[in-house]
């Protein structure tokens, strides 16, 4: 029996086997998975924009933002048992080519980037990652065996 | 209602929804005129909507769509989409170009030209009857078109919003009339997603205040 998990825009959940875990649809966003391979457990957040000190309101859903959600999901797992954590990132596509635009069309890449720079502060490794680009995806995360299964429209599914 | 809205009453949702039926009708007639054929705009629905429940509208967040994205500049500004299914489009881009390709991979270069531009007069008659309705300068950026998961193409018009709130004011368009072999109508949907600061001019323009 698999049973699999749900995470929408903004969501962070975790699951342990036999339980699988997916977010539906990643363009700009990153897909964020921390896994201990060991104890077969893991979590998923689904980031939309890389800083949440542009929350203009006091409270904010912590998995919007790279800096909260991956804190979060880290406190998460650690309560939950997990010990030595790494992680796989997929998403931070850039969905449309402008001309011009500024920061707001670079939102992919910065994403990504504001992941990064928090693992590394928590000191955990990227173990693989399958981002940019400029199309969607869909991703799909296996506690059992660690694979993360990386869904395009245009070219089938890519096991990182 | 809360948070970024201030006081968004029912009232001010059928406020958006007459502009977008405006909008709506002069989209409507530049179609027409386009493909020589009967087009009908329908009344659109003005939601509050939560981010998952906007990529719902349009058939859940793997949906394959063929979408042409605008960004609204000028007095209040926002993103705004044209949306229909993949075979949807691609029956549009037959009867436009007589080109007909039901997979959407092998789309040509003309194909996505043409989706482009059907995009492109939509939107530009939907943008300058808002605009004349509440005398804001409205315009819109060049287009730029893709067809991918429906999900990964809405969240990006959901960044700007996405800072303040979980949720979004959704103007929505769908226009029924053209045929696909079958005789079915195609749909498409149209989605206006004006940015946080921007509701307020809107109804500012409109001689209809949100209350603090």
């Amino acid at each position: 029996m698999s049973e699999v998990k749900k995470i929408g825009i903004a969501g962070i959940g975790t699951v342990r086997v036999p339980q699988k875990i997916r977010t539906a649809g990643l363009g700009s966003c990153v897909g964020v998975v921390l896994f201990d391979e060991t104890r077969k457990i893991g979590g998923m957040v689904h980031i939309m924009l890389p800083d949440s000190s542009i929350a203009k309101n006091g409270e904010f859903n912590e998995g919007k933002f790279a800096d909260t959600g991956v804190r979060l999901l880290y406190k998460m797992l650690v309560s939950e048992g997990a010990r030595s954590l790494k992680a796989k990132l997929a998403g931070g596509a850039q969905m449309f080519q402008f001309s011009g635009g500024g920061d707001f069309m670079r939102i992919g890449p910065r994403n990504v980037e504001a992941v990064k720079l928090e693992l590394k502060t928590l000191k955990i490794n990227v173990q693989s990652e399958d981002t940019g680009g400029s199309y969607g995806r869909t991703i799909e995360f296996n506690p059992e065996n660690g694979e993360l299964h990386v869904k395009t429209a245009s070219s089938g599914i890519n096991i990182i | 209602m809360i948070g970024p809205f201030g006081n968004i009453t029912p009232f001010h949702l059928d406020i958006l929804k007459e502009i977008g039926n405006i909008g709506a009708g002069h989209a409507a007639t530049a179609l027409s005129s386009l493909l020589n054929k009967g087009v009908d705009m329908k009344v659109p629905s003005v939601k509050v909507v939560s981010f998952h429940e906007i990529t719902e509208l349009i058939g859940g967040s793997e949906t394959i769509v063929a979408s042409v994205f605008f960004r609204v500049n000028g007095e209040a500004p926002g993103c705004m989409f044209f949306m229909m299914p993949s075979l949807q489009a691609s029956h549009l881009i037959g009867q436009l170009t007589g080109e007909h390709t039901e997979d959407w991979k092998e789309f040509s270069e003309m194909a996505f030209s043409a989706l482009q531009e059907t995009g492109n007069i939509l939107s530009g008659s939907y943008l300058s009857s808002l605009s004349d309705f509440t005398g804001l300068k409205l315009h819109p950026s060049v287009p730029a078109t893709t067809v991918d998961m429906a999900g990964a193409v809405l969240s990006w018009g959901l960044m700007e919003i996405s800072a303040v709130s979980d949720y979004a004011i959704v103007i929505e368009t769908a226009f029924t009339g053209m045929n696909d072999q079958n005789g079915e109508s195609l749909k498409g949907h149209f989605f206006l997603l004006p940015d946080p600061d921007s509701y307020r001019k809107i109804f500012n323009a409109l001689g209809v205040p949100l209350d603090e």
